[in-house]
């Protein structure tokens, strides 16, 4: 693993991951007749072009960065919570049934009580999966999985039963009253006589985002906790032999991860324009949050810089869908392309640079032992 | 095959300036040799020495940098390891490449079919394979599936294997590390036979004894480098060890004879069923005092690790375990390696790669493992105090001479024997009353060994009890001032390490008393074939 | 870092001409199901371009992937200054009733749901005035008393399909039984023909011999396990009858692309407020064409076009599920 310098694993193996998400991507605009530059240029345009559409990217970002991190708790506890989608579902539940019913009387508590709520909700999400990890061994992956099809199914039942408003066919809750709903970044730059992200849903939540980062970073690594997570994860047998509890941290680890991924809800329920929880709100950041963790290494730092370019991707491809004849179809498979490169392909880029390090590197940080094949036992 | 080069100027193999680096580090440097065919040629060296790469280059995992190899004469190119076969050469893993499900004969034929068709290739091997078993003495039974065989037969049917894809040259990778003394005789009968048939043979290892009893010829790597060839005849094992560190080694544990206390450690009838409901170890009850290395011999496999890992807290047992007087919990259900730490039990397990350290983490974070709840290690209650645990990591690897003396280094950049002085020095600054040690110098290199030998007897003469279990019976006889052996999770015996010798504990490894009459390799076979679903 | 940042400097220039291709002109998103979905998207579509067609003028378009995207495309279209903009679905009200204030200059057209707004017109259906007449029609038609419905997504714009057709059938043959099924309660019962065909046959066994499908995509396997059974079935939204000629009773027709055609052809000024298409202003219809001329007699041609004029005259109200959310004639 050692063998090549860190510089090449954080930024190398990413940038060339991108390149050939890129390549492939310019193949097939070309493949449907769109001039691959034009695109690319579009979608830079939709992504940052104006301070309205930045502002979109910082939405989705908000998103990913929730996302990202509880995929990356999880991993480091070496559990890949894959029911992130599930899990903003429910939280969106938990923030909706916090905030729609209680007349808070400023957004500040609204926002408290929806957070702790969207928390609640995701974690208390992954509890059941977490349990039968942790005491059953049924696998977390599965698990999570077919909780994403629950979560789907009960979200819909609320959103057409219970929770919608008489006389009303949207499958949504109503409009949350206008006391809940978050202040906008657009709010607060008025508020320093700055008119920027025009009417872009980005809002407050983001610090909430950055401020997750901020906590999983401690928690990771300065905390006894995240050294048992981290420890667990490298190695089960050891965490056995230190007397770290495998129960325990499963399910600590899973709910943290359930809980972060919950608090997306924060953001795409209470955060955007009108305010209400809709059908399919978490629309794949869950499943975008494990891109999201691969490529940012699982690091706080790294999810805000993949999330960002995620968040880019995202804005960017509605804009070039909405601006040109491309179908929205190859948008997605564009958007995918890029998932797949950097997440699920990362080995296949991986490997051959470490090669290459070997063979012509000279830098590698590498001891003896460390590249020597000898037997050890 | 044809290549049956009688005893004369051809050299089976011969490699010319073989060099291979990886990255900065040369595993290989300039490497000649010459093996005579009919030969026995050992291969010795330390840890990271560069004798697997060496090998792996020779069966075409590797290619060398630079460097021609011939085989009997001819410049030979080894891209693979098809072509390695092709050439004639066999290899026989230190883990078995076996499909543990699979028969004998399947497991033979497997990667060698002659067609798409699965039966004439069975019905060819069968009869191949009674021919060379016959030939060689090897006596495998065709139709026996890998897992209810015995280790011994596994690595038969290794052996087989290369022969079946007509091998003249076998390469053999530390074949004795998993086999008794009575199993590691029968294989060297066997590699006698196959030298005798006019086959050559490599034999990598890095036990000394081994070298001296069958090779004719041995060549020492130290480094990356062949720092010497000669016929075994002109050596000894001092001369050799001397070779392989590079300096005088001393081969015997120089300590006092024991000055017993209390007892700290009483096990009593103590029973462990895994979670395969495999009976583990069966009413085994034994003693520790302050102040003695009580030694458990054994096999690996027949019980030694789930009685470390009963006493260490994570596993669980039924019978009673008094420590200083007062019951362990054994309901291994709470992970209990907290408390058993806290009662003054530190732990040397037996594999440091999988137990002892996480090897992605760094050394100075491997200092706290285990011990991660220790006030030293804390601050504000909420953070750990990191920059506190890499100061005690640098003083803990100072004292141990770790090298390189760099706590921020990963675990697994550490050579074995410097990963394990980490452990050690973790568990062993602790000042435990009880200290268990599993295999303290399993991969460890001479000099290390010699290290973690002098640490270990420092504690005991400092009047702790200690649990020494290892399946290196001179180990076990130099360090130990008692010694149980271990078979099919029952203690066979006792024995004081002057009053007994290596060919009665073999014995009672293999399951015999001394009172049984004298024995065939088979029967002890089929003993431990029958005792140890042992791995 | 990324390819999407590299090229920053590039978008400020870009930034006055992106998108402006079709700014002005008019703008259509539709709603999930994509525009290809052989039913009501679709048929906004084909409004659209029939528009485009006729006037060689192009227009914009937009389909949404999640529910999530709703705000940002109205935003995106009126930012970028087409006018009118048009959505199709009811699910665009509340985020429509949420963006269209801030674009007071902009007009909006919304499909199938009401929403009350100085620069909003709101296209609604009389879809139980025009399932009332395919209702009368099956009841003609049956020869076993039995009739059923197959419905999308069970949430009230689809039981007030269901009622108005269950009134019809009790308006000629009150002693008729009425089969009621929904595909489902989450969006993907707009799109599940497996489960479209299962009801349908489900349905025949229980004496069923005409089958009204109003369920999106679903219905195409509605119709299909009727034809292969040989029992008459009824379309909607589109005409429908071409698909299996001679075995479709009829279709209820909607004229979604109608309403986007009008809204195109209107332009900028096109008249805000509430706009009810019903059966008098041929919103809603029962189709009569080649396919289908041998199944409708002149009998019941004249009872439909009977009621038909009633229900112009407001002689004849048929009961709107949605207005109190029960219906007279049939239990869901």
């Amino acid at each position: 693993m050692d063998a090549m310098p860190k510089w090449a694993d954080v930024v190398l193996v990413p940038v060339v991951s991108l390149l050939l998400a890129a390549i492939i991507s310019i193949i097939v605009f070309v493949a449907v007749g769109q001039d691959p530059w034009e695109a690319l240029k579009l979608m830079s345009y939709g992504a940052v072009g104006t301070s309205d559409n930045l502002g979109y990217t910082l939405f989705y970002m908000t998103n990913f960065i929730f996302t990202g991190l509880a995929v990356a708790v999880a991993f480091h506890a070496a559990l890949f919570n894959i029911g992130g989608e599930g899990q903003v579902l429910l939280g969106g539940l938990g923030a909706t049934l916090a905030v729609l019913f209680v007349p808070w009387p400023h957004w500040t508590l609204a926002l408290l009580a929806g957070s702790v709520a969207a928390a609640l909700f995701g974690a208390l999400w992954v509890a059941i999966p977490a349990y039968l990890q942790a005491r059953r061994g049924s696998h977390i992956v599965i698990t999570t999985i077919m909780f994403n099809f629950m979560a789907s199914g009960l979200l819909i039942f609320m959103l057409a039963g219970p929770l919608k408003p008489v006389g009303e066919m949207q499958i949504a809750t109503a409009v949350f009253p206008e006391t809940v709903h978050l202040p906008s970044l657009h709010d607060i730059a008025q508020l320093f006589g700055l008119d920027t992200f025009g009417r872009s849903p980005v809002n407050i939540s983001i610090f909430l985002a950055l401020g997750a980062c901020v906590g999983v970073w401690a928690l990771i690594w300065h905390t006894r906790l995240g050294y048992q997570i981290r420890a667990f994860g490298q190695s089960e047998s050891a965490a056995r032999y230190a007397g770290i509890s495998a129960v325990n941290i499963t399910m600590i680890a899973l709910l943290i991860s359930g809980a972060l991924a919950g608090m997306m809800a924060v953001n795409n329920t209470m955060g955007i324009n009108n305010p209400q929880l809709v059908d399919n709100a978490a629309g794949g950041a869950g499943f975008i949050g494990i891109a999201v963790a691969l490529m940012g290494r699982n690091h706080p730092v790294g999810i805000v810089i993949a999330a960002l370019l995620f968040g880019a991707l995202f804005q960017g491809g509605a804009e070039l869908s909405a601006a040109t004849q491309i179908p929205v179809q190859i948008v997605v498979v564009i958007q995918a392309l890029v998932i797949m490169f950097t997440g699920a392909l990362d080995e296949m880029v991986r490997s051959p640079i470490q090669k290459m390090f070997l063979r012509y590197g000279n830098k590698g940080v590498g001891a003896p032992a460390a590249v020597l094949p000898e037997g050890e036992e | 095959m044809s290549a049956q080069t009688q005893g004369g100027q051809t050299p089976a193999i011969e490699l010319k300036g073989i060099s291979k680096a990886f990255g900065p580090v040369q595993a290989n440097k300039d490497i000649s040799i010459r093996v005579m065919p009919g030969t026995i040629h050992g291969i010795i060296g330390e840890n990271g020495a560069g004798k697997s790469t060496l090998m792996s280059i020779l069966y075409g995992f590797y290619k060398a940098d630079s460097g021609e190899i011939y085989i009997n004469g001819k410049l030979t190119e080894i891209p693979d390891s098809d072509a390695a076969i092709a050439a004639g050469i066999g290899m026989v893993f230190q883990h078995f490449k076996l499909v543990k499900n699979f028969t004998v004969l399947e497991n033979v034929v497997l990667g060698a079919e002659d067609g798409p068709m699965l039966r004439p290739s069975l019905r060819r091997g069968r009869q191949q394979l009674k021919e060379l078993s016959e030939e060689y003495g090897l006596n495998v039974d065709p139709d026996a599936v890998i897992e209810d065989i015995g280790v011994g037969m596994q690595q038969r049917v290794e052996i087989l294997k290369a022969l079946y894809r007509q091998a003249d040259i076998l390469i053999l990778d530390e074949p004795t590390g998993v086999l008794t003394p009575a199993e590691a005789d029968q294989l060297f009968r066997i590699l006698n036979r196959l030298k005798e048939e006019g086959k050559t043979i490599i034999l990598i290892t890095h036990k000394l004894r081994e070298i001296m009893d069958i090779t004719d010829t041995v060549s020492v790597m130290r480094r990356g480098e062949m720092t010497s060839t000669v016929k075994t005849t002109d050596t000894n094992p001092a001369d050799l060890a001397e070779r392989m560190v590079g300096r005088k080694v001393l081969l015997r544990v120089d300590k006092k004879p024991a000055t017993p206390g209390e007892v700290v450690l009483d096990v009593r009838n103590l029973d462990v069923v895994d979670e395969k409901d495999v009976h583990r170890v069966k009413g085994v009850s034994f003693q520790v005092r302050a102040g003695e290395i009580l030694g458990i011999a054994g096999v690996s496999g027949n019980g030694q690790s789930e009685l470390l890992e009963v006493l260490g807290g994570y596993e669980e047992a039924t019978g009673e375990i008094l420590l200083n007087g007062q019951p362990l919990d054994l309901s291994g259900a709470k992970s209990d390696g907290q408390s058993r730490r806290a009662r003054g039990i530190a732990h040397v397990p037996e594999d440091r790669q999988h137990e002892g350290l996480i090897m992605n983490f760094s050394a100075w974070e491997n200092t706290a493992f285990g011990y991660h709840h220790d006030e030293k290690y804390q601050k504000n209650g909420l953070l750990m105090d990191n920059s506190a645990i890499l100061k005690d990591a640098q003083e803990k690897m100072d004292r141990f001479d770790v090298r390189p003396p760099n706590p921020l280094l990963a675990a697994k950049n550490f050579s074995g024997g410097n990963q394990q002085k980490i452990v050690v020095a973790r568990e062993i600054e602790r000042d435990p009353d009880l200290l268990l040690v599993g295999q303290p110098t399993r991969g460890v290199d001479i000099g290390a060994i010699e290290f973690i030998h002098q640490q270990i007897v420092a504690l005991r003469d400092a009047g702790k009890a200690i649990l020494l279990v290892s399946v290196e019976l001179e180990e076990i006889m130099g360090l130990s001032d008692r010694i149980a052996v271990m078979f099919d999770g029952k203690i066979m015996g006792e024995r004081l390490p002057s009053e007994t010798d290596e060919k009665e504990l073999g014995l009672l490894m293999a399951g015999m008393t001394d009172t049984d009459a004298p024995h065939s390799i088979e029967e002890i076979e089929q003993n431990l074939a029958h005792a140890g679903e042992a791995e | 870092m990324s390819f999407t940042t590299k090229f920053l400097g590039a978008t400020a220039a870009l930034a006055l001409t992106a998108g402006a291709a079709w700014a002005d002109g008019p703008a259509i998103i539709y709603d999930l199901g994509g525009k290809f979905d052989k039913s009501f998207n679709e048929s906004a579509y084909n409004g659209a371009q029939r528009w485009a067609e006729e006037t060689g003028e192009e227009f914009a378009e937009f389909e949404i992937t999640s529910d999530a995207q709703r705000e940002q495309a109205i935003r995106r279209f009126a930012e970028a200054g087409n006018n009118p903009i048009v959505m199709a679905g009811f699910s665009w009200g509340t985020p429509l009733e949420a963006a269209a204030a801030d674009y007071p200059d902009t007009n909006f057209v919304i499909i199938d749901a009401a929403v009350d707004a100085p620069n909003i017109r709101s296209v609604v259906f009389n879809e139980h005035e025009g399932s009332y007449l395919v209702g009368m029609l099956a009841a003609a038609a049956s020869e076993t008393d039995t009739v059923s419905f197959v419905g999308g997504m069970d949430i009230p714009l689809i039981r007030k399909f269901g009622c108005g057709y269950a009134q019809g059938v009790k308006a000629v043959n009150p002693d008729a039984t009425v089969i009621s099924n929904m595909t489902g309660t989450t969006p993907s019962a707009w799109n599940d023909p497996v489960k479209g065909s299962e009801l349908t046959l489900s349905q025949i066994s229980q004496g069923s011999d005409v089958v009204f499908a109003a369920a999106g995509g679903t219905g195409i396997g509605v119709l299909q396990t009727a034809a292969d059974e040989g029992i008459l079935s009824i379309g909607v939204d589109s005409n429908q009858n071409y698909l299996h000629s001679g075995q479709v009773l009829t279709s209820m027709v909607k004229r979604v692309d109608n309403a986007v055609y009008d809204a195109f052809a209107a332009g900028e000024n096109v008249e805000v407020g509430l706009n009810v298409m019903g059966v008098e202003n041929e919103g809603v219809a029962y189709s009569l064409d080649e396919h289908n001329e041998e199944l409708i007699t002149d009998e019941m041609k004249a009872m439909v076009e009977e009621a038909s004029a009633q229900m112009a005259s407001g002689e004849l109200e048929v009961h709107d599920y949605m207005s109190d959310e029960t219906c007279p004639a049939i239990d869901f």
